[in-house]
């Protein structure tokens, strides 16, 4: 399983701050999108559309062709506005 | 070098935290720090609040990493960076950077540096409660441009 994390706006959009998913066939976080896009459907499609998504696993941004591993911990978020 | 990294809901006292960085050693011969404050307009909007977001566990490492690259580019003897999170108001300080060396045009450039790298590698996000509702702050080109150019 993939302990998987949402941040600001996607957190909202999704009503969910984080969630267990198993890993998907490919693992990678390409698959991993995909699965969540069936999960979640048009609320996750409507984040995908509008917003620039960044992803990280284990603490590291990443592209999608990074491969994950069952116990990874993934997180989505925007672009970051601190400071 | 000796690095603090504080990410914390309550106010913090610059005076403090530049005395902390003074007594780390005699061979500091330059402090440069940086405050933020929350402003009280948004797009030429009243802000009522801000309301600040991270990732724990995940904006620590980052910020570190952020150090430890500004460590790599100058002689540093002390970096302490301390970010607020929860809801803030106008005026209100926000973020602080303050770097320590044996000459100032090390304290300078690091202190910039860190601060253009966390506002574009850091995860925190904000929001603004405004008079006609809550927005989340959207990236900055600008801010990103300045990043890039170290």
């Amino acid at each position: 399983m993939l302990q998987v994390r949402y941040f600001a706006n996607i957190r909202e959009t999704l009503g969910l701050e984080h969630e267990l998913v198993p890993l998907p066939p490919g693992a990678t976080v390409a698959a991993l999108i995909l699965s969540l896009t069936a999960r979640h459907g048009a609320r996750w499609q409507q984040l995908a559309g509008v917003a620039k998504v960044l992803t990280a696993v284990n603490h590291e941004v990443v592209p999608h062709d990074t491969i994950i591993k069952d116990g990874d911990e993934v997180a989505f978020f925007p672009p970051v506005t601190g400071g | 070098m000796t690095v603090t990294i504080r990410i914390q809901p309550e106010d913090f006292d610059i005076g403090a935290e530049t005395a902390r960085l003074r007594q780390l050693t005699d061979n500091t011969g330059a402090i440069a720090t940086f405050t933020g404050l929350v402003r009280d307009l948004q797009d030429g909007n009243r802000i009522e609040a801000l309301l600040l977001e991270h990732y724990p566990g995940m904006t620590e490492k980052s910020l570190r990493k952020i150090v430890e690259d500004a460590h790599v580019r100058w002689p540093l003897l002390g970096v302490t960076v301390v970010h607020r999170i929860g809801e803030l108001k106008p005026g209100d300080q926000i973020v602080f950077v303050a770097v320590s060396s044996a000459h100032r045009a090390a304290a300078f450039a690091a202190c910039e540096f860190i601060m253009d790298y966390l506002k574009t590698k850091a995860p925190f996000w904000k929001k603004c409660r405004q008079p006609d509702g809550e927005h989340w702050i959207a990236a900055k080109d600008s801010d990103q441009a300045a990043s890039d150019r170290w």
